[in-house]
C-alpha cells in the first residue's frame, strides 16, 4: 500500500445510444492491490463501461486514465498493451489448439523467416503456468480441459503482458467451489504484485469474500462507491435496485382459477432435474434465476423443442404429450421466445404477415390466405397492445424494439392460448415500453390467461409475478409467494446459497 | 438535385440490374435492327419457355432458403425417360410415369435436405452427378429417338399453337400463373417465406420446416417435369445430357430477378422476368455475332453482378469494408 496512485481511473463517463443514456456520468478508480467491485443489475450499465473500457465503444463524454495519463482506448489490443485486461465471461478459446498456442495468440514468439519459435512459446508458457500454480503443461488441447482450466487458461493470456489492472466479468458463474478457491487464490497473487482488480459479479457472497471496495451502477448512473468493510449486502441492495420494491409490485386482487398447468418431476437431460410446479388460471409465475439455470429450457420442453427425458406436463389436469410446437399451439401453449429476432419473427416479413404466421392455415377463404380476415386480426392487437407502426405493410424490422416485442405477444395472444409463456419478455427495449409490456402481463393475468414470466431482471420478476420460482443449476430452489419474497431472499436462493448439499 | 456518391451507389446497388438490363437492349437495338422485331420477341420467349418452367420451380426452393442445382440434370434424365416410354408403354402412360419418376427424385432431394437437414448445396450437387448417372444407366448412354416421329401426338407440347400462341409459352404462362397463386395466396406461400425468412422463427411459430422444404423441392421437381415433357416433345429424340448446365442458367434467373440466394425474399413473377432478362441478352449476343459459346460466360458474368448487388442492396452501399 505504497503508491495509491489509482491504476484505472474513470471520470465522468458518458455513452449514448440513439434514444438510451447507456452510462450517465460514471466515476470510479481502481487503486494498485486493490479488488474493485463493480456492481449493478442487467441492463445497469456494466457490459457498456466494461466496451467503453476496452475501446468498442468511444464514451461520448469523460475521460480514462491508465494511471496518470489520460488516454484513448482504441481496441481491446491496445488497452492490453497499457496494461488493461479483461477476462471474459464466455471464453474465447480455440479449442483446436494447445495451450501455449492460445495464450500467445495473436503475438506468437518468432524466429527469422516468420517461423514460430515453439522452444520459446512453451517456455514462456510454463512460466506463466507456474505463477497461476495449475496443474497441466503448455502443450495440452485447451478442448481437454476443464472449463476452470480454459478459465485459466484465459488469466494467462492476461499475464502475457505484465498487467496494471485486470477485469474479471462474472468469473465465478460456472465454477464449482473448489474451483473458486483456486481463481481467489491467482486474484490474490495478482493482488500482490500490486495489481488493480475490477471484479463484476452479482454474488453477493463473494463480493463480501474478496473485494475491497464496491462501485454500484443502476441505469446507466453511478450511484457510489462504499468500503466493502463498512456496508452491508442490504445496504449495497438498496443502492443496485434504488426505488423500494413494493411500489412497484402489483397485488393479487383477482381470485385464482383453476389449474391451467403443471409439471411433475420434470427433468432434461442435465439441463434442469425434477421441476415441479402449478401455474393457475388468473396468475403470474415468476422463473428468476441465472443465466443457465435452465429456465428457458423448461418453456421450451413445454413448449415441444425439446424432449423431457422424465417427468409429466399436465394440462387442464390432463397428462399431455407435446412433442413439437405444433403440438403445443394446437394444445393452447403459446411462447414469447428469449430472443425476439432469431426466434420471434421473420424480420424481412411484413406486421401483418408475422402476426398471423402460426394461425395462416385457419385464416382462409378457399385456398386462399383472406386479406380481410389477417387484417381484422392485426387492426385489433394494434389497438389492443397500442403497437405504433405506419400499418400492416411495414418490415417488421425496421419496428423499434418494443413495437416487435408487442408484435411477438400479438402473435400468440391472437392464437387465444391456455398457457402464455413470456422468456424475457423486455430484453432490450427501452424504459417506457418495458412497463407498458409489465402492465400488459397484468391485464393478461386479471383476464383469466395463466402467464409463465421468465426474466433475468430482479425488479420485473418481482413486479409482474404473484408466484415466484427460483432456480439455481437447473433445479428449483424455492417457490415464494409475493408476500415472503424479498431481494435478498431470491438473490440467495437463485445464487445455491440455501441450498447447503449442493 | 444533385445526387451525392452514396445515393448514386444506394440506387446502383438496388435497381443495378434493371439498368444494366435496359443498357444491354439498347445496345442490342442500335447494333441489330432485328432484336426489337416481334418476330425475334416471340422467338426469345418461345426459346425462354423451357428455362423459365424450371426457374418457377427453383423460385420456390431458393425462397425457402436453400439451392437446387440439380434440375439440369434432372431434366435430361426426364426427357430420357419419357422417351424411352413413348415408344414402349404409349405417350399416355410414359407421360404420367415419367412425373411419378421426377417426383420421386424430388422427394428423395426434399427428404435429405428438409428432414434429414443436410446442406443443400451438397446434396443437390451430389444428385447433379448421380442422376446423371442414372439417366446413363437408363439409356445405356445411346441417345434416345422415337421411332415414329411423324405418327404421334406427343409432339403437342413443345411444336402445336392454340390460337397462334406456341404451347410452350402458353404452359410457361400458365404454370406461372397457378404457381404465382401458390406463393403469393395460400397458406403454403407464407410459409415458404417464413421459413426462408427465418427457419428458427418458423419452428418458435409452429410451422413445420421440414415438410415445407420438402414441398419446395416437389415442387421443383414438378416444373422439372414439365420442362423435360416440353423438351422431349420439341425435338422427339435426345441427348443424355441435354440439360447440362441448365442449372446455373436457372439459378441466374431466379437471381436476376431479384430473389435472395439467403431466401425469404422473391417472387414467381420476378422471375420471370429474370428468365427474359437472361434469355434476351443470350439473344442479343448471337445478333451482334458474337459465338454461342460466349453466353456461358456471360451469364457467369451476369451472375457474379446479380450476387453483388444483391449483397449490396442489404447493406445500401456497394462495398463496404465488413461483411
Amino acid at each position: 500500500m505504497t503508491d495509491q496512485t489509482p491504476v484505472l481511473r474513470l471520470e465522468g463517463i458518458v455513452k449514448t445510444f440513439p434514444g438510451v443514456r447507456a452510462l450517465d456520468g460514471v466515476s470510479f478508480d481502481v487503486r494498485p492491490g486493490e479488488v474493485h467491485a463493480l456492481m449493478g443489475e442487467n441492463g445497469a450499465g456494466k457490459s457498456t463501461l466494461m466496451k467503453v473500457l476496452g475501446g468498442i465503444h468511444a464514451p461520448n463524454e469523460g475521460q480514462i486514465f491508465i494511471g496518470e495519463e489520460p488516454v484513448i482506448v482504441t481496441s481491446p489490443k491496445q488497452a492490453k498493451a497499457k496494461g488493461v485486461v479483461f477476462i471474459h465471461q464466455e471464453l474465447s478459446l480455440a479449442d483446436e489448439l494447445t495451450v501455449a498456442e492460445n495464450i500467445f495468440l495473436g503475438e506468437l514468439p518468432l524466429k527469422s523467416f516468420g517461423r514460430v519459435d515453439w522452444g520459446k512459446l512453451y517456455d514462456d508458457t510454463n512460466a506463466i503456468l507456474k505463477t497461476l500454480n495449475v496443474g497441466f503443461d503448455a502443450k495440452t488441447r485447451v478442448g481437454d480441459l476443464s472449463i476452470a482450466n480454459q478459465q485459466m487458461v484465459e488469466i494467462g493470456r492476461a499475464l502475457t503482458v505484465s498487467p496494471r489492472a485486470v477485469i474479471f466479468d462474472e468469473p465465478t458463474a460456472s465454477l464449482t467451489d473448489a474451483e473458486k478457491v483456486v481463481l481467489f487464490e491467482v486474484i490474490a497473487g495478482l493482488q500482490a504484485k500490486g495489481v488493480g482488480i475490477i471484479y463484476i459479479s452479482h454474488r453477493m457472497e463473494e463480493i463480501f469474500k474478496i473485494t475491497d471496495r464496491i462501485s454500484v451502477l443502476r441505469d446507466g448512473q453511478y450511484r457510489g462507491t462504499v468500503n466493502t468493510a463498512d456496508t452491508n449486502e442490504d445496504e449495497v441492495t438498496k443502492l443496485m435496485i434504488g426505488r423500494s420494491l413494493d411500489l412497484s409490485r402489483s397485488p393479487v386482487t383477482h381470485e385464482l382459477g383453476e389449474v391451467a398447468l403443471e409439471a411433475q418431476g420434470l427433468s432434461c437431460g442435465d439441463l434442469f432435474e425434477d421441476v415441479s410446479f402449478k401455474l393457475h388460471k388468473g396468475e403470474v409465475l415468476g422463473f428468476y434465476g441465472l443465466v443457465g439455470a435452465g429456465r428457458t429450457e423448461i418453456a421450451e420442453t413445454i413448449f415441444g423443442l425439446r424432449t423431457p427425458s422424465a417427468g409429466k406436463i399436465l394440462l387442464n389436469g390432463q397428462e399431455v404429450r407435446i412433442s413439437s410446437p405444433i403440438d403445443a399451439v394446437r394444445q393452447g401453449i403459446s411462447l414469447v421466445p428469449e430472443d425476439r429476432k432469431d426466434q420471434g419473427l421473420v424480420l424481412g416479413m411484413n406486421c401483418r404477415d408475422n402476426m398471423t404466421l402460426p394461425q395462416v392455415d385457419d385464416l382462409t377463404a378457399g385456398p386462399f390466405v383472406s386479406d380481410g380476415a389477417e387484417i381484422a386480426i392485426f387492426d385489433q392487437y394494434r389497438d389492443k397492445l397500442d403497437i405504433r407502426t405506419p400499418g400492416w405493410r411495414q418490415t417488421v424490422g425496421n419496428l423499434s424494439g418494443g413495437n416487435q416485442q408487442k408484435i411477438v405477444i400479438g402473435k400468440w395472444l391472437s392464437m387465444r392460448p391456455d398457457v402464455l409463456i413470456v422468456d424475457e419478455p423486455t430484453r432490450g427495449i427501452d424504459v417506457g415500453s418495458k412497463s407498458e409490456i409489465h402492465n400488459l402481463i397484468r391485464e393478461l393475468a386479471a383476464q383469466g390467461y395463466a402467464v409463465i414470466v421468465i426474466s433475468s431482471e430482479m425488479p420485473e420478476v418481482l413486479r409482474v409475478s404473484d408466484r415466484i420460482v427460483a432456480m439455481f443449476n437447473g433445479h428449483v430452489m424455492r417457490e415464494f409467494t409475493s408476500e415472503e419474497v424479498t431481494e435478498d431472499n431470491l438473490i440467495q436462493a437463485i445464487s445455491g446459497l440455501s441450498d447447503a448439499a449442493a | 438535385m444533385q445526387m451525392t456518391r452514396q445515393e448514386v451507389g444506394k440506387l446502383l446497388a438496388k435497381q443495378g440490374i434493371l439498368i444494366a438490363f435496359v443498357v444491354f437492349m439498347i445496345g442490342f437495338a442500335l447494333a441489330n435492327q432485328r432484336f426489337i422485331g416481334i418476330d425475334n420477341v416471340a422467338g426469345v420467349i418461345r426459346s425462354s419457355a423451357i428455362l423459365g418452367v424450371m426457374a418457377l420451380g427453383v423460385t420456390f426452393v431458393v425462397i425457402g432458403g436453400n439451392l437446387d442445382l440439380s434440375v439440369g440434370s434432372m431434366m435430361s434424365f426426364s426427357t430420357i425417360v419419357v422417351l424411352d416410354l413413348h415408344d414402349k408403354i404409349g405417350p399416355a402412360l410414359a407421360i404420367p410415369a415419367m412425373f411419378a419418376l421426377t417426383l420421386c427424385l424430388g422427394a428423395f432431394i426434399g427428404f435429405l435436405v428438409g428432414y434429414l437437414k443436410l446442406n443443400s448445396l451438397i446434396v443437390t450437387l451430389g444428385m447433379l452427378s448421380a442422376i446423371h448417372g442414372l439417366t446413363l444407366t437408363w439409356s445405356g448412354g445411346k441417345n434416345m429417338d422415337i421411332a415414329d416421329k411423324a405418327g404421334t401426338w406427343f409432339s403437342f407440347f413443345g411444336q402445336d399453337r392454340i390460337m397462334g400462341i406456341p404451347v410452350p409459352i402458353l404452359i410457361f404462362a400458365l404454370l406461372a400463373a397457378g404457381l404465382t397463386l401458390l406463393l403469393s395466396k395460400t397458406p403454403f406461400g407464407r410459409k415458404v417465406y417464413a421459413v426462408g425468412g427465418n427457419g428458427q422463427a418458423a419452428t418458435f411459430s409452429g410451422i413445420p420446416r421440414a415438410r415445407v422444404v420438402f414441398y419446395t423441392y416437389l415442387i421443383s421437381a414438378f416444373c422439372v417435369a414439365v420442362a423435360g415433357l416440353l423438351q422431349a416433345s420439341r425435338s422427339l429424340g435426345s441427348q443424355n445430357t441435354v440439360g447440362q448446365g441448365m442449372e446455373l442458367e436457372v439459378l441466374a434467373a431466379v437471381i436476376l430477378g431479384g430473389a435472395s440466394l439467403l431466401g425469404g425474399s422473391g417472387t414467381v413473377f420476378k422471375t420471370v422476368i429474370g428468365v427474359l432478362i437472361l434469355g434476351f441478352i443470350q439473344n442479343g449476343l448471337l445478333l451482334v455475332g458474337l459465338d454461342f459459346y460466349v453466353q456461358y460466360i456471360v451469364t457467369w458474368a451476369i451472375i457474379i453482378l446479380a450476387v453483388w448487388l444483391d449483397v449490396a442492396a442489404k447493406r445500401g452501399r456497394l462495398w463496404s469494408p465488413i461483411a
